[in-house]
């Protein structure tokens, strides 16, 4: 075993599907690559083949006949995970009860027949780097959920793995330290560069982690992209909905503009007709004094949320998400006038 | 609160009188096997006679019967923990139907199973007169013990996420059985074991019928000892099969108690619980 890590690895998954004995197609055939060094993120909801297909790159499954799973150019399909040197953090963390935290990171050393001086080293060095030296001698049972994430990391990590694939592994925390360790994955993450395939039905995680996110839906590919793809052009409304939150108001184009009952809004893209224009909260604000406003409605309920006021705004039948300052006072029923950034507007 | 203490009086005299109820016979029983004469009572002494007569004339049977416990133990062992490694991977219809049958010996009276042993190997003349086939029974009777008591353990940990993650490790099938499977339920092997001996211990029903005069265990040469002795021999035989069997029981539970743990709190990373 060198001391420097591996060379990142590329995986490419050609046409993977994934039917269960039970009959349940849990993945359609999938065509997905995976740059080396790259982190990845699989996002959707829940039974959406995003952990399926983590499992199949792992190894843990095996796809459909038909389906190739390739490590750089070397077909895989057929190795187990014992075979494809993968690290891999469950959710859960699958660490294991009757180790300590030592003997849990070292395992797979252990396994390889690493030499004791070389092995202690390794050990030291992967508690140093998540931070948990102090923790060496104890048993799993006696380490919070953040300590288990930790040393579920530093344990996949402590074989230099060619790839390190993390299923929902901030899921089971409370959500300040998710954060928290959701910065510390990242920086982790661009400091080792390793190819790093991301699990998770959480938005923000995916936005802050990938380089690029696969977002799924009912065992298929919704679309690819990086952060600012996926969120400012979503291909379809499913991903318009999962991704953050997304107006929508209802209307007809006509001649360059978007008529609707609460106003118009300047549209060039696209023939006349019946149509629904998208915009996010953030796109959208109170029109000051005396400016020109795009659209009118009322004011339906408003919630501090400490850096800024989310406001529900009743405009023509529909129901608008706006951002407004923290420090404005309205009135519920109150009429308010709207302006919007015509550079947010999206039609699908 | 004088209502109180009288409640609280009464409840402790019926649980007294209860377990004096239970325990009584049982030291009855034990001194008897230590009087002289049990007629005349303790006035006409102590002595040792009868449980060195009961040494001498029944040692065979006492060590037979930890040979066959021994021996029982072994092999549920061996057919056991994997049995269960087994049923636990595979939660399938086929892994319940297999479960229930594992408990079939034990629903059916003894006699029932000893006769149908009987019946079908009586004939192979070497084995039908060995202690083995005393064993055959005892396994088939104790066998489901250690399987649900290992199973149970490894049902409630998440074998199957633990497995995988030794495998993304490198592990193998035989290594990840060894460190992580075996390890894991220990506590269940010990609370199996712990029943499979003193059930293979204590058999009477199925062992009276399998037994020879040359393969006598200890209960049924217990049953020998009341039936054709004084009772002060049969009473100091019970005394040597409770001192036979309290230490192992005592043993096999100080095993089993977890190990206690040698950090608690001082969580510096962060403050949250644990789960």
């Amino acid at each position: 075993m060198s001391p420097a890590p591996a060379r990142p690895l590329a995986i490419r998954l050609q046409a993977c599907a994934k039917t269960f004995d039970t009959g349940v197609r849990a993945l359609e055939p999938v065509d997905l690559a995976i740059d080396a060094g790259e982190t990845l993120v699989l996002l959707g909801p829940s039974g959406c083949g995003k952990t399926t297909t983590l499992r199949l790159i792992a190894g843990l499954e095996r796809p459909d006949a038909g389906g190739k799973v390739f490590f750089d150019e070397r077909d895989v399909t057929r190795e187990s995970i014992e075979k494809r040197n993968v690290g891999m953090v469950f959710q859960s963390y699958a660490l294991f009860p009757n180790m300590t935290v030592a003997e849990n990171v070292s395992y797979g050393l252990r396994i390889r027949k690493v030499q004791a001086p070389e092995l202690r080293a390794r050990v030291t060095e992967m508690l140093s780097m998540m931070r948990i030296e102090a923790l060496a001698d104890r048993r799993i049972d006696q380490l919070s959920g953040g300590q288990r994430q930790r040393v579920a990391l530093a344990r996949a990590l402590a074989v230099q793995p060619r790839a390190l694939l993390l299923d929902e592994p901030l899921t089971s925390l409370d959500a300040q330290l998710r954060e928290t360790l959701r910065v510390e994955i990242n920086l982790l993450l661009r400091r080792l560069g390793i190819t790093t395939i991301y699990v998770t039905h959480d938005q923000t995680e995916a936005m802050a982690l990938g380089d690029r996110i696969i977002v799924m839906s009912h065992g298929r590919v919704a679309q690819a992209g990086t952060p600012r793809e996926i969120y400012h052009q979503p291909a379809s409304a499913f991903v318009a909905d999962f991704i953050g939150t997304m107006n929508r108001l209802q209307g007809e184009v006509k001649g360059g503009r978007f008529l609707c009952a609460a106003g118009t809004l300047p549209w060039a893209g696209g023939a006349d007709g019946v149509r629904e224009l998208l915009f996010r909260p953030e796109d959208v604000r109170l029109a000051d004094e005396g400016e020109d406003a795009d659209l009118s409605g009322t004011i339906a309920a408003a919630f501090f949320v400490g850096d800024r006021t989310r406001l529900f705004v009743e405009v023509s039948g529909s129901q608008l998400v706006v951002d407004s300052p923290a420090r404005c006072s309205l009135q519920i029923g109150q009429p308010v006038r709207l302006r919007v950034d015509s550079r947010g507007l999206l039609a699908l | 609160m004088d209502t109180r203490k009288f409640l609280f009086g009464l409840q402790l005299a019926f649980t007294l009188a209860v377990c004096a109820f239970l325990v009584v016979p049982v030291v009855m029983s034990m001194l008897a096997g230590l009087t002289a004469n049990y007629l005349t009572g303790l006035s006409s002494g102590l002595t040792l006679r009868w449980v060195i007569e009961v040494w001498t004339g029944y040692r065979d049977t006492i060590f037979l019967s930890i040979g066959i416990s021994v021996a029982c133990l072994a092999i549920t062992l061996l057919l056991g923990v994997p049995t269960a490694y087994l049923l636990a991977r595979s939660r399938n219809r086929m892994a319940r139907f297999i479960e229930e049958l594992l408990v079939l010996p034990v629903a059916m009276p003894g006699l029932a199973t000893a006769l149908a042993l009987i019946v079908t190997y009586g004939v192979y003349r070497g084995f039908r007169t060995s202690w083995t086939f005393i064993l055959v029974g005892h396994v088939l009777f104790t066998l489901a013990f250690m399987v649900r008591s290992v199973l149970a353990v490894l049902s409630a940990i998440d074998l199957k996420t633990l497995e995988e993650g030794a495998a993304s490790l490198g592990a193998g099938l035989r290594q990840r059985f060894f460190h992580i499977v075996l390890p894991n339920c220990r506590n269940g092997i010990l609370a199996g074991s712990l029943m499979v001996v003193t059930l293979s211990m204590g058999e009477f029903n199925m062992t009276w019928l399998l037994h020879t005069p040359y393969t006598k265990t200890l209960p049924v040469g217990l049953a020998d000892a009341y039936a054709s002795l004084r009772l002060e021999t049969g009473s100091a035989y019970t005394l040597i099969f409770f001192l036979m069997v309290i230490p192992l029981l005592l043993g096999l539970q100080a095993l089993s108690r977890p190990r206690p743990s040698r950090f608690r709190g001082d969580d510096e990373l962060n403050p949250e619980k644990l789960p």
